[in-house]
């Protein structure tokens, strides 16, 4: 049986993803020396969210940004129950002296926050690298990773699950109940 | 599909068409990879992996050392020519000696058609099948489709032929079997002595002349003539065989269409391919032996997966 409820609805979804714009732009003005990198697969969702954004209500436009694969970093390649398949990745951006922000959904144990931070070292050496991420599970931490811009934390426990539905547009938390 | 469904890369006969899709998804993010400014990932930096060459080989022994060092994997280099082979120790003994010192996967070439089967039926490592004998080389296979996927986007459909000495080739057979799960139209042409009996088997066109194979092909993959597999002499001179299979400008200037020209290596200049061929806008040779690393990291790294 599964037992889900919302923590943001579609509506609330869209105040935190124009709300997180509007830090990125009080921290980076007309974002010339920045890059915004999504981790692949999720975090493509929110970036392209926040480039719309970003484009059509603060006329922010020309913004660089890629999608950076991390599969190659992962430290659990080998111990995970299923193969880690490459996804697609995009990166014809330079890095080099760049604000970096990383972009993902769900901030859970940091491990792939981790990885990420390997994989974009060979696109250049950054000036800085920041995080953007639309849920932390702040007591989830395996590594001292924290983030810079966060739409929502929640506290939940390990055997919940944080979903960003991107169809319907809303955040939910899942919890597997095997009774 | 996110898993190979072989544990072992023995041959593309094994292979589903899947796997081969698999393969090629992942071979284009290493191909990525090794175009970077850092062409090192860790993905492999807990397997340790041993290079077992029987035979002689530069591209393949190169290709696969570096894909295994760019993912970051413990190499160890074998060759039989400074071994205690000489001093005859069997295969599965010198193999097992090496399993000893906890090595995961194996890449073996060996001058015996079937040694890859063998030895993965005998010990407790992944193999990877390098080329055995005349039997198979599935990663050369899976590079030079890789390559045609890469020029034409996709490689059901299209007509490749695959000229030269058919009957000693493991490449031959190895492109036969992923050329023919993939759907593209696949055809042989050269001296009928050179051919296998059971090309009827396999479903392939035979051209016995080279101007109607070149006509009706996109792509020709030329191989070389291999002296040292032929115990009896099977055509009367490497000049009459060039004379009639090798390909020159003057034979590509004659047809009515551009065709591709690939080659597995080690080309024999003069023989099968002139250098104003093998060097010309229409040779891809250069790009299969980039594809080559990728695709052998693309293997390395989805077996290493597999529990």
């Amino acid at each position: 049986m599964k037992n889900e409820r919302q923590i943001l609805s579609s509506s609330q979804l869209e105040i935190t993803i124009k709300r997180l714009c509007q830090q990125l732009i009080e921290s980076h003005s007309d974002f010339s020396e920045t890059v915004l990198i999504s981790l692949q697969p999720r975090g493509k969702h929110l970036l392209n969210n926040i480039l719309a954004i970003l484009s059509k209500e603060f006329n922010c436009k020309n913004i660089s940004s890629g999608d950076l694969d991390i599969s190659f970093y992962r430290d659990d390649l080998r111990t995970k129950q299923l193969p880690v398949i490459p996804e697609k990745m995009n990166m014809d951006v330079s890095t080099e002296n760049k604000k970096v922000v990383l972009v993902d959904d769900v901030l859970f144990t940091g491990r792939s926050v981790r990885a990420a931070m390997d994989a974009i070292m060979p696109f250049g050496r950054p000036k800085l690298i920041e995080l953007l991420v639309l849920v932390d599970r702040r007591l989830s931490r395996h590594i001292p990773i924290q983030p810079n811009y966060v739409g929502k934390v929640v506290d939940v426990i390990d055997s919940e699950r944080v979903i960003v539905n991107w169809g319907m547009n809303n955040v939910l938390i899942i919890k597997e109940n095997n009774e | 599909m996110n898993s190979l469904s072989v544990e072992h890369m023995l041959g593309i006969k094994y292979l589903i068409k899947d796997d081969i899709n698999l393969i090629f998804k992942t071979a284009d993010n290493f191909k990525k990879i090794i175009n970077q400014p850092i062409k090192k990932v860790p993905s492999l930096r807990d397997v340790t992996i041993a290079n077992l060459f029987f035979e002689n080989s530069t591209r393949t022994k190169l290709s696969f050392e570096l894909a295994e060092k760019r993912l970051s994997a413990d190499v160890i280099n074998f060759s039989s020519a400074s071994s205690s082979v000489k001093k005859g120790e069997t295969l599965l003994d010198t193999v097992n000696n090496i399993l000893a010192m906890k090595v995961d996967i194996v890449v073996m070439r060996h001058p015996n058609p079937g040694a890859s089967v063998f030895l993965s039926r005998n010990i407790k490592a992944k193999i990877i099948n390098a080329g055995d004998g005349t039997h198979e080389h599935p990663t050369q296979a899976l590079l030079d489709s890789y390559s045609i996927r890469e020029k034409y986007g996709i490689v059901e459909g299209k007509k490749i032929v695959i000229i030269g000495d058919i009957l000693h080739s493991r490449v031959a057979l190895s492109n036969i079997y992923c050329l023919k799960k993939l759907g593209a139209d696949v055809g042989v042409c050269g001296p009928s002595t050179l051919m296998p009996k059971y090309l009827d088997s396999l479903g392939v066109k035979h051209f016995s002349n080279l101007n109607s194979a070149l006509n009706w092909c996109d792509v020709a993959n030329v191989l070389r003539i291999q002296l040292e597999r032929q115990d009896v002499q099977l055509f009367p001179s490497l000049r009459e065989y060039s004379n009639v299979y090798g390909i020159n400008k003057n034979v590509l200037d004659n047809l009515n269409k551009n065709i591709t020209i690939m080659h597995p290596g080690p080309i024999n200049r003069g023989v099968e391919l002139t250098s104003d061929v093998a060097d010309s806008e229409h040779s891809i040779i250069l790009d299969q032996v980039e594809n080559g690393v990728a695709i052998r990291m693309a293997v390395l790294y989805l077996l290493s997966l597999k529990k």
